[in-house]
């Protein structure tokens, strides 16, 4: 797989980094590792705990002004009374709003797309160039259209969201549909099955992985894209809280709500690496065989 | 030259350690061409790792020339079984074998000959600028091979390394080692589970047991020096070691370090000179 | 023989500018004598476009928007790298700093513009620290990822060989680990690019960012069009840059998956 690192707006196929290990590893190597596997969470937790120890005593040291950086405590008081608040649970609703609906059309489009270019040769060549043209093409440069449009709509945000997480699928279906083992495909035609079942029954099977992936790598997308409508743009949502936050001042609080932003943005990595791997736990042996 | 001593290796875990190596010693002489025969998952490689300096052993010790080896001893080259995974895939076959010598200083002209020679005598004078992953896997052996060799190590230590390439190459990969061992006098230590190969190959073959690892039989292999693929193992000689060894390597399957004290004396019906040194 | 050569060209050449070239002109054509305020002509985009950016907003915007990005790209791959090599070879430092890099690395970069304008003002520090601290976390976490996955067997040719230190560290690690450092790289790039305008949008007075969204503001709609022309330019070219690096750099990785592959 593309490393645990595959987050915003990025990488091309799976299984990206290639040595195959070998069979290796003297016998005792099981053991060791469950030794060391223990202290993991552990360690874990007692480096956030230093992350907060460290951002409790900088202000106090003296070393970074209070004023830009509260102590962890202050942080923590503001997140609290955040959680009190129904503005904040509005902004959040506002925000998973954006980033599931235009995750969800992104994939349906990403999907439909990429089945029909990928199981048609010529059109897989005719638009290959085209989407090497338009995908790295940074979505942000977009904002203005979409102010212009729409406004601080919503549909502002799900154009910005679209458009980034609609690439990432597309060109992970892509990738999958090229996978396809041509014995599978030969046994498939030779069955005489029509083009249509070998859609069905071979490449899509195959394809499913990197469709998952690109899922999970859209979702990560999708976020950053959300929260960045509204915090340029001014699209209600916890983007716009924080612009709204630090132009008046209450430091504390835009720390609180960043910090929500990267918890949220771990939630959403957990659950769709959680996703991929049940989708791809049945298929493993299907892939190993091809 | 190196002396293996009542060497124990125990991984340990946080509920159960396993034993590997129960207690092991040999010897093996300045310039001898030692092979260690044992069934499947007998702690072959974690033996050599202890040797080579790249695993500390639990008790016992090992010493090279003397000298107790406690990391990986200067004059020592190993190769891996595992050639695709030993070779720099980054880097061509020349730099391969190349960039050990760069820590010894020699002066590039020297380095220079060191590398051609090496290449020249495995018969890869040609690939020098080939990628490793672009040759076939008995050829990245040879690499592994002539980096060793260029390296001029006192000893060579070779883990399986034949265990991945098919039957031809292999054969001719075995005759290589024998030539190479001739022309650069070096001490030879060749680990294998291959019965064939054990005894065709060596001098003396030392068979280990069933893990947790004892040495079962040091034998002397009296075959005689000039040997060649053909006629040596279709020789009488050569089928009596080898069935002996099958028959030692079947035994050591059910037995180990708990059912066999070691070095046990074995009534022989084949009579076979046994060397303890 | 010649022929056949010529018309495989021709070939690759329609399949490659096609597409592009239609859609171009489905755009020229859709948009001709467009009368709707927002959506110009083409025509009148393209003519603005060279208006726009070719003369002093080169060197007053586009120029420094570059060179903040550059900046920050580089300063982040290089602190990127380094604290990946250290966090990546001690399993310790791993166990401890891997939940609070993938906190860090979950944040949308974007919200740190507000934090870092805090510390830094709005100024071309702000620019630069925003890209580093947004750029260097894809970076960072594919290095820890890359070491951590050296080949047990290669380490142990190295250890036997005697090559350690900063041989080992350069021969062997930093080698072994650029696949992942690439892709790292590569995400850290979009993320860059996003960066650069976004900060330029928040707070400025020069920039790309900046300039559209001025134009947007003062309904200057073709010039804001010939800057979104722009931004997507220059995200294309600065990927095909990426990638003809990467072709030159990483040769040997790409033969030997291509070698994996077929066996």
């Amino acid at each position: 797989m593309t490393g645990p690192g595959s987050t915003p707006v990025l990488t091309k196929t799976v299984g990206a980094s290639g040595a195959d290990k070998g069979p290796g590893a003297p016998g005792g190597g099981r053991a060791r590792r469950a030794l060391e596997g223990a202290a993991t969470p552990l360690r874990g937790l007692a480096g956030l705990a230093g992350l907060v120890i460290l951002l409790q005593v900088l202000p106090h040291s003296g070393l970074v002004s209070a004023d830009y950086l509260p102590p962890a405590s202050e942080m923590g008081r503001a997140l609290w009374g955040l959680l009190a608040e129904d503005a904040f649970w509005t902004a959040l609703g506002d925000t998973l709003t954006g980033w599931g609906l235009g995750l969800a059309i992104a994939v349906v489009a990403g999907v439909m797309a990429g089945i029909v270019i990928g199981s048609v040769p010529v059109l897989r060549a005719v638009t290959a160039s085209t989407i090497e043209f338009l995908r790295p093409i940074p979505s942000v440069a977009l904002i203005p259209v979409a102010v212009l449009l729409y406004g601080t709509d919503l549909r502002s945000k799900l154009l910005l969201v679209v458009y980034a997480a609609f690439w990432q699928v597309l060109v992970q279906v892509l990738a999958g549909m090229q996978d396809v083992d041509p014995v599978a495909d030969d046994t498939a035609r030779s069955y005489r099955m029509g083009s249509w079942g070998r859609v069905r029954y071979v490449m899509w099977p195959t394809a499913l992985p990197y469709v998952m992936t690109g899922v999970r790598l859209a979702a990560t997308v999708a976020l950053v894209l959300a929260i960045t409508a509204e915090l340029v743009i001014g699209s209600p949502g916890l983007g716009n809280q924080i612009a709204v936050a630090q132009t008046s001042g209450a430091v504390p609080r835009v720390y609180a709500l960043v910090l929500v932003t990267g918890v949220l943005g771990v939630a959403v990595n957990l659950v769709a690496r959680a996703v991929e791997r049940r989708a791809l736990h049945w298929h493993q042996s299907i892939r190993r065989e091809g | 030259m190196l002396d293996v001593r009542n060497l124990q290796k125990i991984y340990a875990g946080r509920n159960r350690s396993v034993e590997a190596l129960r207690n092991l010693s040999f010897h093996i002489g300045a310039g001898e061409l030692v092979c260690l025969v044992g069934p499947s998952g007998c702690g072959k490689t974690t033996l050599l790792k202890c040797m080579a300096g790249l695993l500390a052993p639990t008790s016992g010790e090992v010493r090279l020339d003397g000298r107790p080896v406690d990391g990986p001893p200067p004059g020592m080259a190993v190769v891996f079984q595992e050639y695709g995974r030993s070779l720099f895939a980054w880097m061509n076959v020349r730099d391969n074998v190349a960039l050990p010598l760069r820590r010894k200083k020699l002066g590039k002209a020297r380095e220079r000959e060191l590398v051609d020679h090496a290449l020249e005598v495995v018969g890869l004078a040609d690939a020098h600028q080939a990628y490793p992953w672009q040759l076939s896997g008995g050829m990245q052996q040879r690499v592994a091979i002539a980096r060793a060799v260029a390296f001029e190590p006192k000893v060579l230590l070779m883990d399986e390394p034949f265990a991945a390439v098919d039957a031809q190459t292999r054969a001719e990969l075995e005759d290589l080692i024998r030539r190479l061992w001739h022309e650069l006098g070096v001490t030879v230590l060749f680990v294998t589970h291959d019965i064939d190969e054990a005894v065709y190959l060596g001098q003396r073959t030392i068979i280990l047991s069933a893990s947790p690892t004892v040495v079962l039989e040091d034998l002397t292999i009296d075959l005689p020096d000039e040997r060649d693929q053909l006629h040596t193992r279709s020789s009488t000689r050569f089928a009596e070691l080898r069935a002996h060894v099958y028959e030692q390597i079947q035994r050591a399957k059910h037995h180990n370090g708990d059912t066999d004290p070691p070095m046990a004396d074995r009534s022989d019906e084949l009579a076979l000179q046994k060397s303890e040194s | 023989m010649i022929r056949t050569t010529v018309l495989t060209m021709a070939r690759r050449v329609s399949l490659v500018l096609g597409l592009p070239a239609v859609l171009f002109a489905v755009w020229w054509f859709a948009t001709a004598g467009s009368t709707d305020f927002y959506v110009p002509p083409l025509s009148t985009i393209l003519q603005k476009f060279g208006e726009v950016w070719t003369g002093e907003r080169l060197l007053s915007d586009v120029l420094p928007s570059l060179l903040r990005l550059t900046a920050g790209y580089l300063l982040a791959v290089v602190i990127g790298v380094g604290l990946g090599l250290v966090v990546g070879m001690s399993r310790v430092a791993r166990d401890v700093l891997e939940p609070v890099l993938e906190l860090f690395r979950a944040i949308p970069p974007p919200v740190l513009v507000p934090v870092i304008m805090l510390f830094a003002g709005i100024g071309d520090t702000m620019k630069v620290l925003v890209i580093v601290s947004g750029c260097m976390w894809p970076v960072l976490l594919n290095t820890v990822e890359g070491v951590r996955a050296v080949d047990e067997v290669l380490s142990d040719t190295c250890r036997s060989y005697g090559i350690t230190g900063t041989s080992r560290l350069r021969h062997l690690v930093l080698r072994s680990a650029s696949p992942q450092i690439v892709t790292g790289m590569r995400q850290a790039l979009s993320i860059g690019i996003i960066l650069m305008v976004i900060s330029e949008m928040f707070a400025a007075s020069n920039g790309l960012g900046f300039t559209i969204v001025q134009f947007q503001r003062s309904f200057a709609i073709p010039e804001m069009w010939s800057g979104v022309l722009l931004l997507g330019l220059l995200g294309f070219l600065l990927s095909l840059l990426f990638r003809f690096a990467e072709n030159r750099v990483m040769a040997w990785y790409q033969g030997l998956r291509r070698a994996q592959r077929n066996t």
